[in-house]
């Protein structure tokens, strides 16, 4: 097995340019666990821990550039103010252990299901961006998860960044497991209220082969929203909008049984996490001043 | 390949590493260090816990070529060339060691939490310690060894 370790993007693009089958490697929380049991043997590696570039972030144009190599111990101690819904998922990733090396492109890379990111990042409506010799491209998160640990990069592409545009609303996540830490989800969901905008979007995780947005319960909640002009008088959210929009959150899913848990279990779970998430943003909008939100 | 990296101090390298292998067998096999266990190899229990530029990690899961030029300390690092580190003074003294396998994560785990807060409160420890299981204890005994050891390092000793 061959190791290529570029100390620049430059020569990580090259090198990816020239061994398309090379597996980019960067905090190794996934990978290393498969190449520990034998069960993947690729024929080489691409370490990108020494590329400076893709540890760091920046603000630029509204959205946080964040580099696909930063970790998500640093998400949560440097962006938790700025990226509330991604330091919310990112607390709950694996140990201390695992967030001092796992990075959001390796989660994007990967792209399980049942990512911790993939959630806020479709409800944030981010962007990643790819590159690669031929330059780069900006793939929508709505259209980079094409299957089961499937993305939509090119083979001669690696994952550069992922742009989340600085949330203007209350954002909240909730991911579902059998401990508080060290836990795969067994399905977790994410919610962002854009009240300048009227817009609603969420993430389901973990409760369908790619994780995926609920657009009815978007369209259906931003709707009622706004009938009960709700969004001007900051007014409790009554119970069957609450309801309903579990249930339309819900049926946007299409879960399996696995070892984590049932297919019934993810749905009645989703549908609990959808209500909650969204009663924590809307008190969090009603305790924000009309001025400052 | 070979790897060259400062271990617990000292400049240290091994030949013929096969660069898909983890930096944990790498410790254990080829440079004589086995204080960092190899118990689930897919970072789930801490066992293998070591600083890598001063940042606590699973050994297991970091790729041998990744560990080129780096700074690694693991839980043989840890004491002085006399007496244990307080930390390890402390887990021997509240009981908090049965099988020992655990313990080197955990003292590693606690030396970096110790490090950064003085005196953690129950549900930090509990935090930083979560990426660390332990069969024996039922953690009671780790806890009074976090609380012991907090306690003797912010007196100074």
């Amino acid at each position: 097995m061959e190791f290529l370790q570029p100390t620049s993007w430059t020569d990580a693009l090259a090198a990816k340019a020239a061994s398309p089958e090379a597996v980019p490697i960067c905090g190794g929380t996934d990978l290393m666990v498969e190449l520990n049991f034998d069960a993947r043997r690729p024929a080489a590696l691409l370490d990108l821990t020494k590329v400076a570039d893709l540890a760091q972030w920046d603000i630029d144009d509204g959205s946080v550039r964040l580099g696909a190599g930063v970790s998500y111990a640093r998400i949560i101690t440097e962006l938790s103010a700025r990226l509330p819904g991604l330091a919310m998922a990112a607390r709950t990733v694996g140990s201390p252990q695992i967030r001092n090396r796992g990075t959001v492109g390796g989660n994007l890379g990967t792209a399980s299901p049942a990512g911790d990111a993939h959630p806020p990042l479709l409800a944030a409506a981010a962007t990643v961006e790819a590159a690669s010799v031929r330059g780069t491209r900006l793939i929508g998160i709505d259209e980079f998860f094409t299957g089961v640990k499937r993305n939509a990069l090119a083979a001669d592409e690696l994952i550069a960044a992922v742009r989340i545009p600085l949330p203007v609303g209350p954002e909240q996540f909730s991911k579902i497991g059998t401990r508080n830490a060290m836990v795969i989800a067994v399905a977790a969901f994410a919610v962002a209220l854009q009240p300048a905008r009227k817009l609603v979007r969420t993430g389901i995780g973990s409760a369908a082969p790619t994780p995926r947005r609920a657009p009815a319960a978007e369209q259906f909640l931003a709707g009622a929203l706004a009938e009960h002009d709700l969004w001007e008088s900051r007014a409790e959210l009554p119970g069957p909008l609450l309801d309903r929009f579990g249930d339309l959150v819900t049926a946007a899913a299409a879960p399996i049984d696995d070892v984590r848990g049932t297919a019934a279990y993810r749905l009645h779970a989703l549908g609990v996490m959808a209500r909650r998430t969204l009663a924590w943003a809307w008190r969090q909008y009603q305790s924000a001043s009309p001025e400052g939100s | 390949m070979r790897i060259a990296a400062t271990i617990n101090g000292q400049q240290m390298q091994a030949d013929d590493v096969w660069p898909g292998e983890s930096l944990l067998y790498v410790l254990r096999e080829r440079l004589g260090l086995p204080g960092s266990k190899n118990a689930c190899e897919q970072g789930e229990c801490g066992s293998c816990t070591v600083y890598l530029d001063g940042i606590p990690v699973c050994a297991c899961l970091v790729a041998a070529g990744q560990a080129q030029g780096r700074d690694i300390v693991t839980v043989e690092g840890l004491a002085g060339p006399s007496q244990l580190h307080p930390v390890q003074q402390a887990f021997l003294d509240a009981g908090a060691v049965q099988c020992g396998f655990c313990t080197p994560g955990l003292i590693v785990a606690t030396h970096d939490l110790l490090s950064r807060d003085a005196e953690p409160t129950d549900l930090e420890i509990r935090e930083a310690l979560a990426g660390n299981l332990c069969r024996c204890t039922g953690y009671e005994k780790i806890l009074d060894a976090v609380r012991l050891a907090a306690s003797r390092m912010r007196a100074g000793g």
